[in-house]
């Protein structure tokens, strides 16, 4: 086993068991060696090479790196890698299929949800989870949702716009099918 | 940003967990929620040699009622949970008024309440609602269980009297004298920023009048403050106009906030009084309404 990640897996670090862990990440299980204290933003990013997790702040405040674990969303920078051990990990490319985006995605785009678009990975899985549970949000309900993930640019409005868009057409889509 | 390097344990048991501890001698860490310990291990404020991992315990996430009324939340219960329990509010209104206030609505699906005690931020809000309700936590070590009231857990700034190898496995809301009624406020510059000022009011009612009350006071000192001074002043009255403003001003002068970029001393005491003042009237105007 190679070291995934060598910053944070030097030979110096063999002094700490290295953990083989089994993740499930956008519906594919995959098993690695990580370092105990690797996060699981990082294992994502540099690990599995999906770099629409950004990470932001790195300090548990921005929202940037917002995955859904088991389907919750959680901060990837805030949580280790291992700790993801036999856990559902989804990230922002999971959301579209081979051939449609998720009709999150279909918001954001139709209602110019973003500008540097630096956030809209989280934004968009939060509002996944958000839709998940609750498919007929106020824009009350959808702002408290997405207050912890901060966005820079657009001022949240045609965040919001996207999101209750975005359940308008998930409910025409599950009252059609 | 890395944490330094630690070991990693993940126990199934409690009991695994006191004899990991046991073992760590004062180096290990429980991670529970993670969300005050792993920022805090990536800003290196915190290097545990080992981290223990509660995750994998099942049947700590609970949150629940005795048939006495006795209020029960496990080590694993997330701030979420209590967020969105339908039934908190009418047993627990202090609880369930601060539930939503914690942090912002990602960090609260992993976040718990009981790490958040443990965790003794003076700008945490569980601790001073705790406080309020005179709950305790429950420590499990090697040599048997105790209870500790959050009033004297809670030692100093991020300081608990937990022993390096006792795990805290629930905090305990004791069943109210009569009916529960209570509130908590929290000023804060921005969704998710920590408390400029916090309170959190607890008052048990028996008929019209106060049979309990309790105050605690987040983020106005360096550790989380029990305004036992301004709770006394309420007890034996029924809210008159004289017990809520005796109070306020008991409970500002309790507070020992420092002036900082959120505000001045002088402002935060006078948001402690405020506060105090505004639950304590909201919950007579209540007690109107169902008299």
């Amino acid at each position: 086993m190679t070291s995934l990640f060598s910053e944070v897996t030097p030979e110096a670090a063999n002094e700490v068991a290295v953990k083989r862990i089994t993740v499930g990440i956008n519906g594919n299980k995959r098993t690695v060696d990580v370092e105990p204290r690797l996060l699981l933003a990082h294992l994502i990013r540099q690990g599995f090479k999906l770099t629409g997790t950004h990470t932001g702040c790195d300090t548990t405040n921005c929202g940037a790196c917002t995955v859904l674990f088991d389907g919750v969303p959680a901060k990837s920078c805030t949580v280790l890698a291992v700790q993801a051990n036999g856990h559902e990990v989804t990230t922002v490319e999971g959301l579209a299929s081979a051939s449609e985006l998720h009709p999150v995605q279909e918001g954001f785009k139709d209602e110019h949800g973003l500008q540097c678009g630096f956030c809209t990975p989280g934004m968009m899985l939060t509002a996944k989870a958000l839709l998940d549970e609750n498919p007929d949000p106020t824009e009350d309900e959808v702002r408290w949702a997405l207050s912890g993930n901060l966005c820079r640019c657009t001022g949240y409005q045609n965040i919001v716009k996207a999101v209750l868009g975005a359940a308008a057409k998930l409910r025409e889509q599950n009252g059609a099918s | 940003m890395y944490p330094s390097r630690f070991s990693y344990e993940a126990p199934d048991t409690v009991e695994e967990a006191i004899e990991l501890l046991r073992r760590g001698q004062g180096e290990a860490k429980v991670l529970a929620g993670g969300q005050s310990l792993l920022p805090m291990m990536k800003l290196r404020f915190a290097s545990p040699g080992t981290l223990i991992d509660i995750n994998n315990i099942p049947g700590l996430d609970y949150h629940r009622a005795d048939s006495d009324g006795t209020y029960r939340i496990g080590a694993l219960c997330r701030h979420a949970q209590l967020e969105k329990s339908p039934d908190l509010a009418a047993s627990q209104p202090t609880m369930a008024a601060a539930a939503h206030t914690v942090a912002d609505p990602i960090v609260r699906n992993r976040g718990t309440l009981v790490g958040s005690i443990c965790h003794a931020d003076p700008q945490g809000d569980w601790a001073s609602v705790m406080i309020s309700l005179g709950a305790s936590v429950v420590a499990k070590g090697p040599t048997g269980v105790r209870s500790v009231a959050v009033a004297d857990f809670v030692s100093g700034p991020f300081q608990t009297v937990l022993a390096s190898d006792e795990l805290a496995v629930e905090a305990v809301v004791p069943a109210p004298v009569g009916v529960r009624a209570g509130g908590y406020l929290k000023l804060e510059r921005r969704v998710g920023d920590f408390a400029t000022a916090g309170v959190a009011v607890s008052v048990e009612f028996s008929g019209s009048s106060v049979a309990r009350a309790g105050i605690g006071l987040t983020g106005v000192g360096s550790s989380t403050i029990n305004a036992a001074e301004a709770a006394a002043a309420l007890v034996g009255g029924s809210l008159s106009e004289t017990d809520i403003a005796a109070a306020a001003e008991l409970a500002a002068a309790a507070s020992r906030p420092r002036s900082d970029h959120r505000g001045s001393e002088s402002y935060k005491r006078h948001i402690v009084a405020t506060f105090v003042s505004r639950i304590l009237t909201s919950l007579q105007l209540s007690t109107q309404e169902v008299a």
